[in-house]
């Protein structure tokens, strides 16, 4: 630089996405005391978990280590990661514009914008581990859910994290492409989606339950597959669902990967679209008082 | 203007146009954001039809079903009160607007007051699109067996939560900028306590009893006596004693809300920090 040449540097995805992590934890971690953050990462999930409880309870009465409450305590347990991962990254983007407004000086630095937004999902997915964990913790200790620490397949459920987090990424991707379109109504967008994912891909009952008509959409959902893969890993006792009672760890591995590769390449294409969109509407520096 | 005297309401007039020009703000914005009131009453429409399939699963009997509509319909109110009440003087204070009502010529209670009357109205579509849809999605028969309690219980419920939704709004401002996590706190713990989607007796006595402390508890249990014959044993309390105790939980929180926002205007006044957007 002392020669006065401009040094020109480029986006590097590894420090986008490690900036993108960092400033994410951040925002997640450091935005109240302590306390208020355990109410809110602690309370919440539990609340939801607890009615699942009671909800069982009160047609069941007395065994929580049975099959089926398990599964449905999982399934909700782990979708933690689905609703903290899509709606945050998409969440990302409309604090970044309207909140911070700092977007614009986001696309104008040598940053990989996608990579930081995948940073900024990967501090949701360490924040929201902390509730899981937590709930887990619940799960085993006080309520009795049938999972036992040495029964668990840990090779399947570690490789069925990662691909579950390269799936979130993926669709979280996607909704900050929408977000970088939308204004007012953006806050719902990302909401909307987790809670249809929540429905379809049955994530606190088996999809045997849906109408015939809808499960074909809980079918084509990654979620559904890696949620099945999760409870397999955990379960001591397996608990038998019509639809997949048929299908091995390796084929629904196999469904899943697929899932992810096909999302993974839409989502590409669809961030790019969006990306090119908004620049030329100039999208990326407006508020809409959200 | 020279030689006509400016018509000024005073008194209860004032008071009563306060109400009115309050509420007219929410009634109107909801006609100009109609994808909003799209997303409210599909994404806990959704999240409601999960907890039904829930009780397929478990091969509950038809009452539990009914349990879940009527509760995702009151869970409309409940958010109302906590996101455009209870956090709605502090979001008035982040805008800026909060200095223009404390130093406005009128009562700050006819204020929230006309929110409340406000949020109810609009909130009231949404809460008969959900119980509507729900009820034909999955053919949920209620069976009213005393429409007088029916809606007693149905406005007492209103006034009870509202009137905690005002009282809030002053606790909440004096709490800053961690009231919208208070605000996030007060919503799935309050759905468990509150037996939001499951009879409140599935607690034990003493817990059930706690939470009828809290208006959407009564509210529910008394709903669901009322509209769902079969579920009338699994009440917590008579449903006359449950109206009585709504009428008191009204008139306490009014009154501490009365309280709380004298408190809350005389520190604006004094102090001149809770109308500073960044204090």
């Amino acid at each position: 630089m002392a020669d006065g040449s401009i040094e020109h540097r480029r986006a590097s995805p590894w420090h986008s996405l490690r900036v993108g992590t960092w400033l994410g934890w951040q925002i997640e971690s450091n935005w109240a005391n302590p306390q208020v953050f355990l109410i809110y990462a602690v309370m919440r999930p539990l609340a939801l978990t607890g009615i699942l409880v009671l909800m069982y309870a009160a047609i069941d009465g007395g065994s929580f280590d049975s099959a089926v409450l398990t599964y449905m305590f999982l399934g909700n347990a782990f979708y933690i990661y689905v609703g903290a991962v899509t709606s945050g990254m998409g969440w990302a983007v409309v604090q970044d514009r309207e909140n911070y407004r700092t977007l614009k000086s986001i696309y104008s630095a040598p940053v990989a914008v996608p990579f930081y937004l995948i940073g900024q999902g990967i501090a949701r997915f360490l924040t929201a581990s902390i509730s899981v964990l937590i709930i887990l913790a619940v799960g085993i200790g006080l309520v009795g859910i049938g999972v036992t620490l040495g029964d668990v397949n840990w090779p399947l459920f570690a490789a069925a994290l990662v691909l579950g987090a390269a799936v979130l990424a993926s669709i979280g991707l996607g909704v900050a492409g929408l977000m970088l379109l939308t204004g007012a109504a953006s806050w719902a967008l990302g909401d909307l989606l987790a809670s249809a994912l929540f429905l379809f891909s049955g994530a606190v009952f088996p999809i045997d339950v849906l109408p015939e008509w809808l499960r074909p959409i809980g079918l084509a959902l990654p979620i559904t597959y890696w949620l099945e893969l999760i409870r397999r890993a955990l379960m001591s006792e397996p608990y038998q669902t019509a639809t997949f009672s048929a299908w091995t760890d390796q084929s629904l591995m196999g469904a899943l990967c697929l899932l992810t590769a096909a999302i993974t390449l839409a989502v590409i294409a669809w961030f790019r679209w969006c990306e090119r969109t908004a620049r030329r509407r100039g999208l990326l520096d407006r508020t809409t008082g959200y | 203007m020279a030689g006509r005297q400016l018509h000024k309401d005073t008194g209860w007039r004032l008071f009563a146009r306060t109400i009115v020009a309050r509420a007219y703000p929410r009634v109107i914005g909801q006609q100009r954001e109609r994808v909003w009131m799209v997303f409210e009453i599909t994404l806990p429409l959704a999240g409601l039809c999960a907890y039904v399939y829930v009780y397929r699963a478990l091969q509950a009997p038809a009452e539990f079903v009914g349990f879940v509509i009527l509760g995702g319909a009151m869970s409309a109110f409940w958010l109302n009160v906590l996101w455009a009440m209870a956090n709605q003087l502090y979001n008035e204070k982040q805008f800026g607007n909060l200095p223009l009502y404390v130093m406005a010529p009128t009562s700050l209670m006819a204020i929230l007051l006309g929110m409340a009357i406000g949020g109810m109205l609009t909130t009231a579509l949404r809460a008969a699109a959900i119980l509507a849809l729900g009820t034909w999605m999955f053919d949920v028969r209620f069976a009213v067996t005393d429409g007088w309690a029916l809606a007693a219980i149905f406005f007492l419920a209103l006034a009870s939560m509202y009137a905690m939704g005002m009282m809030c709004a002053s606790v909440f401002l004096l709490y800053g900028r961690e009231a919208w996590h208070l605000v996030h706190a007060a919503q799935e713990p309050v759905y468990l306590v509150s037996g939001l989607y499951f009879p409140i007796t599935t607690f034990p006595r003493a817990i059930a009893i706690a939470a009828t402390l809290i208006p959407l508890t009564l509210a529910l249990d008394g709903l669901r006596q009322v509209a769902l014959p079969a579920s009338a044993a699994s009440g917590v309390l008579p449903v006359r004693v449950e109206m009585a105790l709504l009428l008191v939980l009204t008139i306490v929180f009014t009154e501490a809300a009365r309280r709380l926002v004298g408190y809350m205007e005389y520190l604006a006044r004094t102090e001149g920090r809770l109308t500073d957007p960044h204090g």
